[in-house]
């Protein structure tokens, strides 16, 4: 092509001045989240779902199944509740996977791929608004725990562990937008994650003491990364010392966050190869 | 150094084992309407995803005023608007937060991203539900909305995939005279569509693919020449009246073709053919029990310019 054609050409790109790559990154996350953020809010059942399954699965734990846990040294109210915490954000990030491959199934993708944005702020801005939404969720299992009896040791504790549980969903909202990328289809996306899910926190320590799971069961559960949660969050809400198995969940949810983010961001940037 | 708006040149795509894009090759004109017209899975819309850069060909090359639509994506991308087959809006926001996130992307700016939202609603005729959730719009609305998506940063250069499919007929006019209006003001518009109608309407050009490739190309004229005015279809009693009447009508100068068991015949002339080869047929063949008599279609079109195996290829996107 010729210098003066590509001088018309560029002249019909339009002159305004452009954002740094860093900003423009910055609004389109943000742009992004806030598209989600509505959405959650205007589908409320979906919010609702989210809060009412660990609501009821304390309320079983707490008072249907819990008589009939022991665990030693411990009120079972306060075992239980940083467990609930886990799996509540282990579930929403169900909804990750799901919300992510709806959005590549309504094509809506498709035009944010013919768009001048920061491509990547698709996964950043859905990762973004997630967290906001873990935060809400695990906010009211704070409040029904307190409701059903749960006392942690100190506020400090409780903050720590928490802070935890929101790094942790950070890294799985990466892993199951992941998922999500690959399947394309919102019922799949589903029926693959649960199970991942289940089992994770099933064989973890969330509700049951590991000790009381058979050996080989034990092995599993005790190296995974509910588990290493669980363990941390136990050990800052109820006192003593947390330090290693905090850095133990730390190394896992960073370990996750860069696997899965690159994974992700692969996906999605070599999408339409 | 030609003055194509949209160039195509070999372009090639190929999905696993199968050839969407087996060396297509064409161009618009800056300012023309481009009607790519093809049968489901002919490759129009692998074609107009990499035009618009949401793919990328194996082979060949495309570009929009001279911008490759890979090495210069991010360029491109600001000169062309783009609205999929699927309205891609989201249904859990109001027409006017779509537009305007849609215009913060693409880079206009968030005030004027909002005022364009605000003109864009009301020139597409949705000014009284801009503030309702997309969701409880209908499905014509939606396809507006989402043409208006296009449109937010006004591009030069438009892309429309399928543009009415599934619309009512007032919508698919509506959309029509939007089309219209945009190519007035100076806009290049490339859409697909598997009605020749459409194309007929809108398009100065037109390109039929079929498999990938360049089927025919011409302007709708040119090509109504070529495929006749009118068909008509004629049925039978029997396999062997048939037979006597595709003989007859061959010697009277008409080119029959058998297509289900039926005979198509095509003309220039009119309905009034319809009488002529009736005239032709009589006492020389059985009557037809049935006569149908329509306008060429897109089916009249491929089975006339390329025999049969249309519309039994897979679904190439």
């Amino acid at each position: 092509m010729s210098t003066s054609t590509l001088a018309v050409t560029r002249s019909l790109v339009p002159r305004q001045k452009l954002p740094t790559r860093l900003t423009a990154a910055l609004w389109d996350t943000a742009d992004v989240a806030g598209r989600n953020l509505r959405s959650l809010l205007r589908t409320p059942q979906a919010l609702v779902f989210a809060t009412i399954q660990p609501m009821i699965f304390v309320l079983l734990f707490r008072y249907a199944f819990g008589g009939a846990i022991r665990v030693p040294g411990v009120n079972y109210v306060d075992f239980l509740m940083p467990g609930v915490f886990a799996q509540s954000v282990a579930f929403g990030a169900i909804g990750t996977a799901v919300g992510l491959s709806a959005d590549l199934r309504s094509g809506i993708l498709v035009r944010f791929r013919t768009l001048p944005m920061v491509r990547v702020a698709v996964l950043g801005g859905r990762a973004l608004a997630d967290l906001l939404r873990n935060l809400a969720v695990v906010g009211v299992m704070i409040g029904v725990g307190f409701a059903v009896g749960f006392r942690p040791a100190s506020g400090a504790g409780l903050i720590a562990a928490l802070a935890l549980v929101i790094v942790f969903a950070y890294a799985a909202s990466w892993a199951f937008m992941a998922l999500g990328l690959r399947v394309s289809d919102p019922e799949a996306a589903q029926a693959a994650g649960v199970p991942i899910v289940f089992l994770l926190v099933f064989t973890s320590s969330a509700f049951v003491p590991l000790a009381s799971m058979p050996g080989w069961l034990q092995a599993i559960g005790a190296h995974q990364p509910v588990n290493a949660l669980v363990t941390a969050e136990r050990a800052l809400i109820l006192g003593g010392p947390a330090a290693g198995d905090v850095l133990i969940s730390l190394a896992w949810s960073a370990g996750i966050l860069i696997v899965f983010g690159l994974l992700s961001v692969r996906a999605y940037t070599r999408m339409g190869r | 150094m030609s003055d194509g708006a949209i160039e195509a040149d070999g372009l090639r795509k190929a999905f696993g084992q199968v050839a969407a894009l087996d060396g297509l090759s064409f161009r618009a004109p800056a300012g023309s309407v481009l009607g790519l017209l093809g049968p489901n899975g002919s490759g129009k819309t692998t074609t107009v995803s990499i035009l618009s850069t949401a793919l990328r060909p194996d082979g060949g090359r495309a570009t929009v005023y001279g911008l490759d639509v890979v090495a210069d994506a991010a360029l491109v991308r600001r000169v062309i608007g783009f609205a999929g087959q699927f309205a891609a809006v989201d249904p859990n926001l109001t027409g006017r937060e779509n537009l305007a996130l849609i215009g913060r992307l693409s880079r206009v700016g968030r005030k004027e991203a909002r005022t364009r939202a605000a003109e864009l609603l009301d020139r597409f005729g949705l000014g009284a539900v801009a503030d309702r959730l997309v969701r409880t719009y209908s499905g014509g609305m939606r396809r507006r909305l989402d043409l208006a998506a296009a449109l937010v940063h006004r591009p030069p250069v438009l892309f429309l995939d399928e543009p009415t499919t599934g619309l009512d007929p007032e919508s698919r006019l509506g959309l029509w005279d939007s089309v219209r209006d945009l190519s007035r003001s100076g806009t290049t518009v490339l859409l697909t569509t598997q009605y020749l109608d459409e194309a007929d309407a809108l398009a100065d050009q037109i390109v039929i693919i079929d498999s990938g490739r360049v089927a025919d190309t011409g302007t709708p004229a040119q090509l109504k020449a070529r495929f006749g005015t009118v068909v008509f279809s004629l049925g039978f009693a029997a396999a062997g009246d048939t037979e006597t009447a595709a003989r007859v009508l061959a010697a009277a100068g008409y080119r029959p073709e058998r297509s289900g068991g039926r005979l198509r015949v095509r003309s220039d002339s009119g309905s009034g053919a319809v009488a002529a080869v009736l005239r032709a047929l009589d006492g020389r063949a059985p009557d037809p029990v049935s006569v149908e008599v329509r306008e060429p279609t897109l089916d009249d079109v491929f089975l006339a310019r390329i025999g049969a195996g249309i519309g039994q290829g897979g679904e190439a996107a």
